[in-house]
């Protein structure tokens, strides 16, 4: 809980690593959701390396910071950085949606170490983070709860619910983070259910609104601090990113939503992300 | 007859709770006045979350406030906790097994002069079908009381159906109260009556008449229809070699359903029922609803005869 914050470029390197673990994983489970994953690894680099407060060694301890994975289906982008982070062997991640396996196709908080919540079933993160950031003000706790929700998910109606009552509970521990890369399973939503004005709308239902470049450290980075230090009210981070980010024939593709990396997609895939890398 | 309605005994049950239990939450989505989960707010508000009318976030909010250590009893009318917010049940707090009670009140047709909108008769099949899922059906102040106080010490999801009127006393305050265990309230050989909830009386009126007429019934109320109590089922089935079951459910996934998973499986007797055939309800007095759904003391009887008819 201690450990040194690692710098920009660090976390720059953590996000690509975990674009390779991802692309891996879903290779050898044979299904999964490459793009939503890819598109959220710097806004999970920072979270985990320079943000929450969590402890592998104690993963339900009451103080922890919450971090709630609204859109289920980046699990493989999530168990990457929690086995990174040491909640549990990397070689879990190898066993992702096989029988038996704890790293079930979406979050179970009973099987995996590190997971507040289990997820899967979309719009329901925010009103979850809601209650534990209820908890924390019951509990007289300092802890914060972050949420990571998609953009397409955002099409559900309770979101709408939440932002309202986050609103009126005035709660300033509570950070939505807004994954918005524009791109939902049957295309982009633009096409499928616009979202257009979304900082507008959130801005209108009384939260703070940051925007920021979802796929740059340091202004997530500078995000998280301004959502720290507001007081009064909920905030929620607008991230602009590229769904299948890093991989060039699965950027902004929904066809890449969910479906399985064959051997050769795997081999292009991994030229581009570790050529990148060097 | 009691004059107090079972949603109040309910209302001010939570807020007895709330006083011995600092953990305690509660929430209601805009009918605190109805379900009457409004004396838990007025006597603990820093531990009372009115979230409007919106039962999904609302089931959402318990889930997260449970794994803070709180115990949540999301409140609202049967039909809109267990249909508008079951995803939130089933994925939310099922799949994970966190510790949420789930209030419906106004259940069955117990909202009775707003009509089939407000009525619930499928509540306790959708329930029951929810792994993990504990399904609790008082029949009087007294087993209602218990049941709000002793949910607290239940760990996991916990359905309690509260009906909006009030009933007739059957227990009195000492009598034994356990989740899971069925009560025996009258002893007879020639038919079983398993009953639940507002049809408890009515079962205990039927008995009466039979044994006029020379049937003596074991008549067995079910508070717990899940888990429910095999066992004492059992043993009253193989008994009496006959069954007739009392609800005010559809006939579909309830107690009927129930009886019949576990006489199929250790003792296949003739079987009867009493519960609304495959329908909505409807506006009215409630005895004039139950009247018109079947849920009466006679149509008890004339099951219990033909049931026990079969048995020859």
């Amino acid at each position: 809980m201690t450990a040194a914050i690692p710098d920009v470029k660090e976390l720059e390197a953590i996000a690509q690593e975990l674009r390779v673990t991802i692309v891996d994983m879903i290779h050898k489970a044979g299904s999964g959701h490459a793009g939503g994953s890819l598109s959220m690894c710097e806004i999970l680099s920072v979270l985990y390396y320079a943000e929450l407060k969590v402890d592998p060694k104690n993963p339900r301890d009451p103080r922890r910071d919450r971090f709630i994975l609204s859109k289920g289906h980046a699990a493989p982008a999530l168990y990457a950085i929690l086995a990174r982070k040491g909640f549990f062997p990397e070689e879990y991640l190898w066993t992702l949606r096989k029988i038996g396996s704890k790293l079930q196709g979406h979050p179970d908080m009973n099987k995996v170490p590190g997971i507040d919540i289990s997820s899967g079933s979309l719009g329901m993160g925010t009103s979850f983070g809601i209650g534990t950031a209820l908890g924390a003000r019951l509990n007289n706790l300092p802890y914060r709860t972050y949420v990571v929700t998609g953009c397409g998910e955002l099409d559900e109606g309770q979101n709408w619910e939440a932002f309202m009552c986050a609103a009126k509970y005035k709660l300033d521990n509570l950070a939505v983070i807004v994954d918005y890369n524009r791109v939902q399973l049957d295309g982009t939503n633009d096409e499928i259910m616009p979202l257009a004005a979304l900082e507008q709308k959130l801005s209108a239902f009384n939260w703070r609104v940051i925007e920021c470049d979802g796929h740059s450290v340091p202004d997530l980075m500078r995000a998280l601090k301004e959502a720290r230090e507001t007081k009064g009210k909920p905030t929620v981070i607008v991230a602009n990113t590229v769904k299948g980010k890093g991989v060039s024939f699965m950027e902004h593709r929904h066809e890449w939503h969910g479906k399985e990396i064959d051997d050769a997609s795997r081999e292009k895939a991994m030229k581009e992300l570790k050529g990148a890398t060097t | 007859m009691s004059e107090t309605p079972l949603r109040d005994v309910f209302g001010k049950a939570l807020a007895e709770l709330g006083s011995l239990n600092p953990n305690v939450v509660a929430l209601d989505a805009d009918l605190a006045g109805a379900t009457r989960s409004m004396y838990f707010g007025e006597a603990h508000p820093d531990r009372f979350f009115n979230v409007g009318i919106a039962e999904a976030n609302m089931v959402s909010i318990a889930a997260g406030l449970s794994t803070c250590g709180k115990i949540p009893y999301a409140c609202t009318f049967s039909f809109l906790i267990t249909l508008r917010a079951l995803d939130q049940i089933r994925s939310q707090v099922c799949y994970p097994h966190l510790n949420v009670k789930f209030v419906g009140t106004n259940a069955g047709i117990s909202g009775f002069g707003d009509g089939a909108t407000h009525q619930e008769v499928a509540d306790l099949a959708i329930m029951r079908a929810m792994p993990g899922m504990t399904v609790v059906v008082p029949s009087d102040e007294v087993t209602m009381r218990q049941a709000v106080l002793q949910s607290a010490d239940h760990v996991g999801p916990f359905y309690l159906r509260v009906p909006r009127v009030p009933a007739p006393v059957l227990h009195n305050p000492e009598s034994p109260f356990v989740f899971g265990k069925g009560i025996r309230l009258r002893e007879g050989a020639d038919v079983t009556i398993v009953a639940m909830g507002m049809m408890v009386c009515r079962a205990m009126d039927a008995a009466e008449q039979l044994a006029g007429a020379g049937i003596q019934a074991d008549v067995i109320e079910i508070h717990t229809l899940k888990p429910i109590d095999a066992e004492l089922l059992a043993a009253s089935i193989s008994k009496t070699g006959a069954v007739v079951t009392a609800e005010e459910h559809s006939r579909y996934g309830g107690l009927f359903s129930a009886v019949a998973e576990v006489a199929g499986e250790v003792k296949p007797v003739p079987m009867g029922h009493v519960a609304i055939e495959d329908r909505f309800g409807e506006s009215g007095q409630y005895d004039e609803i139950m009247a018109s759904c079947g849920l009466t003391v006679e149509h008890i009887v004339a099951e219990a005869e033909a049931a026990a008819a079969r048995k020859r």
